[in-house]
């Protein structure tokens, strides 16, 4: 069962809907008995670094996250779920991440001719062999809803990547975290199958 | 590589998609889930949803279809038509919608746009605007479906919309729409340079070059249509496949 982790933020039922349209159960929920005693757990999210982050601690979803990354369970973040795993944001400088990843995220700049929101679909240059994009095509497009993005200070991390006037770091994976700034659950075919690889994740093939 | 959007947009009446849709192989062309379902395999980037239910005794219908389309088309799709308050937001949003639409609520009450962008986020927010141009080669803002001149400007509504926190831009050219004889370049150029935030062009699409025209002269980042698309006059592949010949880029 796959625990999405529900802090009140947005849009989450669609991540829900996506793991059920691939065979998986989820569920979203806040109630930490239950993520513990999940197989997978997401962190999703749209909204603001600080909201998100007062959210989490405001229901000691923070430790519930700790947790499950210390036992081992696969946890993927989604889009502002990704940049919550960094150290912090220029959303809200005074606002500290959950470290559990060494990198900030920085403002897309909007002096490069560009529109901020990064809205719209991009292609993807995949590097170090994700397990995320195993069957994946270099070059796949996905869906991306954001102003902010992520440079990790450990390139070998980094499975994903696209360019959008600067470079962003769109996926990224360590031990058991695995991280996609886009939308898999709003990415057609190839996001199912970016979540059907983290479903799987565990299970002999 | 960051591409420009297409976007089909349907008309939506007590849940069910009116204006034929002309799809093969479609067992109901009346099914939102089936008509987003066959624009997601046909390569459409997203889908607009625009509910023309007269009354609003049918929100709940509309909550229904925005479950069973989230359920089972995985492209962000947009709903628009009727809403009024942030909790209207909130219960389409919850069920899976990615984007709401605003239009005369909007104009009405401008506070909607930034309580809705303080609540959801900006990229939720897209506030729709309907445009006519005026003597003096301006545009002014029109509300209830075209029926009533606000007396704005566009250009100072976009902007004035952007600062509020909306994340998006539909912009829908009165003069063009249902012409097909292109959009309104100028008015979306306008537009577009006046805002950061990304603009979506509509009214007017008849042809490639029309598109071709509001994705690059225009300076929009997506383009929408509906009859065009509906009744099969251009397939959204051919139309991809033409914009990537002419150096736009496009997810193909």
């Amino acid at each position: 069962m796959v625990a999405i982790i529900d802090y009140n933020a947005g849009n989450i039922k669609s991540v829900m809907k996506a793991f059920n349209y691939i065979g998986e159960e989820a569920v979203c929920t806040r109630d930490f008995k239950e993520i513990q005693k999940a197989d997978k757990v997401v962190l999703p999210g749209v909204g603001s670094f600080q909201y998100a982050m007062n959210e989490l601690k405001r229901f000691e979803l923070d430790k519930a996250i700790y947790d499950v990354v210390d036992r081992n369970v696969p946890f993927l973040g989604i889009c502002l779920g990704l940049q919550l795993l960094f150290n912090g944001s220029d959303e809200n400088p005074d606002c500290e991440g959950l470290s559990l990843l060494d990198g900030y995220i920085y403002k897309i700049p909007e002096d490069n001719c560009l529109k901020v929101p990064h809205i719209g679909w991009n292609s993807l240059n995949l590097s170090n062999d994700g397990t995320l994009f195993n069957g994946i095509d270099n070059n796949s497009f996905v869906y991306f809803v954001h102003s902010y993005y992520l440079k990790a200070n450990d390139p070998t991390i980094v499975k994903a990547s696209c360019d959008y006037g600067v470079t962003i770091h769109a996926s990224v994976e360590k031990d058991n975290i695995y991280a996609c700034q886009f939308h898999p659950e709003k990415s057609s075919s190839v996001g199912l199958k970016i979540l059907k690889n983290f479903a799987e994740i565990g299970y002999a093939h | 590589m960051h591409t420009k959007r297409i976007i089909p947009c349907l008309d939506v009446k007590d849940a069910r998609v009116v204006k034929g849709i002309n799809f093969v192989n479609l067992k109901d062309a009346g099914d939102p889930v089936s008509v987003a379902k066959a624009y997601d395999k046909a390569g459409a980037d997203e889908v607009v949803f625009l509910d023309i239910t007269a009354s609003s005794d049918n929100r709940d219908t509309v909550v229904d279809m925005v479950r069973d389309v989230a359920a089972n088309v995985f492209i962000p799709f947009t709903v628009g038509g009727g809403i009024r308050t942030v909790d209207d937001f909130k219960l389409l949003l919850r069920e899976g919608a990615d984007k709401i639409s605003i239009n005369s609520s909007a104009i009405d009450n401008p506070d909607l746009i930034s309580d809705a962008a303080d609540r959801f986020g900006s990229q939720c927010v897209v506030v729709a605007i309907d445009a006519k141009r005026r003597d003096d080669e301006g545009w002014n803002i029109y509300k209830h479906g075209g029926r009533i001149d606000c007396g704005i400007d566009a250009v100072k509504w976009a902007k004035e919309a952007e600062k509020r926190g909306a994340g998006e831009i539909l912009l829908t050219s009165m003069d063009c729409d249902g012409t097909k004889a292109g959009y309104d370049i100028k008015l979306t150029k306008a537009i577009s340079d006046a805002v950061s935030i990304p603009v979506i062009a509509s009214g007017g699409a008849g042809s490639k070059e029309h598109f071709k025209e509001a994705l690059t002269v225009g300076g929009a980042e997506a383009a929408l249509a509906a009859s065009l698309f509906h009744y099969k006059e251009l397939e959204i592949k051919e139309l991809k496949e033409y914009l990537r010949d002419n150096d736009v880029p496009v997810r193909l």
